[in-house]
């Protein structure tokens, strides 16, 4: 094994480590923080049936976004069902053809879906990056990470579509190599510079998400406006600091 | 009136382009040692009123570490905001002034900017990257200065694709500052008038004995019944805790004078208390959960003292947050109570009952004199229900209102519901050294209601709040307006409701009209 391929290898480990242990100690840190009052933003659903339905309408079609903003909505949703997509078309780089769910990745409407996302991701990014630049308000709130981490995607998609359309990489053995990392037998990684761009920006992208804003991500499922059940009448919440204050005797 | 620049108010909404430190000089008083001390925020002694505690700059950080472990909203949300800007063009306060830090992302901005330099890997290291930036001075002043520009009314929450509401910041915010001295006059006057007298107009239990006696007489000259108001009455069947407000001023007392009407055709025994003579809850606008809890205790032991079995709520938006969302998490469990009723009720629920009911004999024609539309109070909007299903406290208002009055017109979709704006006054920030800030914060809402009025012929406004009714009293002449469309809910059913005998010349006369 060359020397460049080792250091991915290393890389690949220490970006999967910091991305789940990181990820995973920031959830696990929201769940120990008690919500001490109910704060459901209403009309709130009156179930848990209905909270998951609240979130789906979030999760899959970014209702509340849609309500605010029909350009960032749009810009913001391209973006991310392209992301869904490219997310599913690269399933065929770390299955292996003998998996089960092999079929399910390796199909005509997968693999051209995703392909096309590619583009409808970048002209989100795009538009994204636009209305920061233009949009006098946006650009107020705007800090530098908010300009690079659009960048990096940017760059991860613009890397991506070119390893597409210009310049191949040799892929089986990027998936000799990436399925060498689940088995630890470790293969040569192909050493095109466009491929080592997308690699790299992805594992940057993989090491700052627990650190970064891209913790709305996990985040959203832990805010109490929106996953709390609108029943406060019927239910009696009391956090555990809450219920030490009763300890004067007044509740009795 | 003292001299404002009013904003215009025009036939479609439009966005403000930014104009930076537009309100940077609005700031309200701090509060006086006297008040701080009684909610238990430290003063600095020796030093002039204002000035920072000794230590303020770990004491601050200290206790922000404290909210970052006791709630997760705080927690939360100080980490994923994505800057998306969803939230930029929607709260009322940044549409009529045009203040960038009025946005509530950049609001949040404040205080998140804190957090990053202090508590996250990116802000310590990398401060200029992310926006971080050091604890100073000048922060502090700033954060006092915008949190009291915020009502929580949680509009931007309604449009925040993560659920981030600045309500919540601005809440914790606001007690790491009164906990370094800088309290805020009038929430902690209020507060401390609450611990000591029981409301927040300072109105002890005689004084109220005396207000409600001058009001019995009053209901009976004009309509021959006599209605009663009865305090501290033991074994009454509710208690009814209503906003101080609505004892004397307009006109919250005609939605008092009707709570009573309702209650006396409804036939149930009822009691105000002089325990729990305060709805409000002002613990909630300074986000002290010690404070809010105390002021909440006292429900309970007029509840336990006087033994009735039913609580409910008069015309109060942010009262009512508490009471529906808290009440029983800070001042529960409930199990002494009837458990054939929520605790608490809404006022509106019971007249709503009683209306689908048919035991109230009403004359809408009494209010043909009125085009009436309804402002939905922000807390009873996004913070709560007035009936069984999600959305009623947008149904139930309207269709009391509906059922006592002929001539009903909404305002535009974009101002009502889930999206109604506050009346510039919520939030703790009713007092008159915010006045500025007040009046450029109601202009959604009342550029949507001049709209209505001249599209439609609206000539008053209903609400269900007393912040909302004494801000708009106030504001209404600044824009052209007049302080008596404003009207409350329960003054409207209080107009058409007839009562048994109501009207006829002398007790022995028959009964048959009676319904």
């Amino acid at each position: 094994m060359n020397a460049l391929s080792i250091l991915y290898v290393i890389l690949f480990y220490v970006a999967i480590i910091v991305l789940v242990a990181g990820v995973t100690n920031k959830l696990l840190q929201y769940k120990r923080v008690p919500a001490p009052l109910r704060i459901p933003v209403t009309p709130a659903p009156i179930t848990k049936t209905g909270v998951i339905y609240r979130f789906f309408t979030e999760i899959v079609f970014f209702n509340s976004l849609f309500r605010s903003t029909k350009w960032t909505w749009i810009f913001a949703w391209m973006f991310h069902l392209s992301l869904l997509l490219a997310f599913f078309r690269h399933l065929r780089y770390v299955i292996s053809p003998d998996s089960f769910i092999w079929p399910l990745v390796n199909n005509e409407v997968i693999q051209s879906f995703g392909h096309y996302a590619g583009f409808t991701m970048f002209i989100g990014l795009c538009g994204l990056f636009g209305r920061r630049i233009f949009v006098d308000r946006v650009r107020y709130i705007s800090s530098p990470s908010d300009y690079l981490m659009l960048l990096l995607i940017l760059g991860i998609a613009f890397s991506g579509l070119m390893m597409s359309y210009v310049a191949h990489t040799d892929i089986i053995e990027l998936k000799e190599f990436i399925l060498g990392l689940f088995y630890f037998s470790w293969h040569n990684l192909p050493g095109d510079a466009v491929l080592l761009t997308h690699l790299t920006l992805v594992l940057f992208l993989m090491m700052i998400f627990p650190i970064s804003k891209l913790l709305h991500a996990p985040g959203l499922f832990m805010a109490p406006t929106r996953y709390q059940v609108d029943n406060p009448r019927e239910v009696r919440y009391l956090s555990e600091w809450g219920a030490e204050l009763e300890a004067d005797g007044r509740n009795k | 009136m003292a001299d404002y620049e009013i904003p215009e108010t025009r036939e479609f909404p439009i966005i403000p382009t930014i104009m930076e430190g537009a309100m940077a000089h609005s700031s309200p008083f701090v509060a006086d040692e006297e008040f701080q001390t009684a909610l238990g925020f430290p003063y600095p002694t020796g030093k002039e009123k204002g000035e920072l505690i000794d230590g303020w700059k770990q004491k601050f950080l200290d206790l922000l570490q404290d909210k970052l472990t006791k709630y997760r909203s705080v927690q939360v949300f100080m980490d994923i905001c994505v800057k998306c800007g969803a939230c930029t063009d929607k709260c009322h306060y940044f549409i009529g002034t045009g203040d960038p830090k009025n946005m509530p992302v950049a609001r949040q901005d404040l205080l998140r900017k804190v957090y990053r330099r202090y508590f996250t890997f990116a802000g310590k290291y990398f401060p200029k990257l992310v926006g971080a930036i050091d604890l100073t001075e000048d922060v502090i002043r700033e954060m006092y200065s915008y949190y009291h520009q915020c009502s929580e009314c949680r509009r931007c929450a309604v449009f925040c694709p993560f659920g981030i509401d600045t309500a919540e910041v601005t809440m914790a915010a606001r007690d790491l500052l009164a906990h370094i001295g800088l309290g805020q006059k009038y929430d902690n006057q209020i507060i401390a008038k609450v611990h000591s007298i029981g409301n927040n107009l300072g109105l002890p239990g005689p004084a109220l004995a005396d207000t409600l006696e001058g009001l019995e007489e009053e209901v009976e000259e004009d309509i021959n019944v006599k209605v009663r108001y009865p305090l501290d009455e033991k074994g009454a069947e509710i208690l009814l805790v209503a906003p101080s407000a609505d004892f004397f001023v307009e006109p919250h007392v005609d939605g008092l004078i009707g709570y009573g009407k309702v209650f006396h055709a409804a036939g149930v025994t009822w009691t105000l208390s002089s325990v729990a003579s305060e709805a409000a809850n002002f613990g909630l606008f300074i986000g002290d959960y010690a404070n809010m809890r105390k002021i909440s205790l006292r429900v309970r032991d007029a509840a336990k003292e006087l033994g009735v079995k039913r609580i409910i709520f008069g015309e109060c938006g942010h009262a009512w947050r508490v009471a529906y969302n808290h009440l029983n998490t800070l001042a529960g469990p409930w199990d002494f109570l009837d458990p054939n009723y929520p605790v608490p009720q809404h006022i509106l629920e019971f007249t709503k009952d009683c209306l689908d009911r048919g035991i109230l004999n009403i004359d809408k024609s009494e209010n043909d004199h009125m085009t009436l539309t309804f402002h939905d109070s922000c807390n009873i909007a996004r913070a709560s229900r007035i009936g069984e299903f999600p959305g009623s406290q947008f149904v139930t208002p309207r269709e009391v209102i509906k059922a006592v009055c002929n001539n009903y017109h909404d305002m535009v979709e974009e101002t009502i519901f889930d999206q109604t704006f506050c009346c510039g006054g919520g939030g703790g920030l009713l007092t008159d050294d915010l006045m500025e800030i007040r009046i450029k914060g109601a202009q959604p809402r009342l550029e949507a209601l001049k709209n209505v009025s001249k599209d439609y012929g609206v000539t008053h406004m209903a609400a269900i709040c007393a912040i909302c009714k004494s801000q708009f009293t106030k504001i209404l002449p600044y824009y052209g307006m007049t302080m008596d469309q404003i009207v409350s809910v329960h003054q409207l059913v209080s107009n058409a409701i007839i009562l048994e005998g109501q009207g006829e010349e002398s007790e022995d006369s028959d009964d048959t009209e009676a319904a």
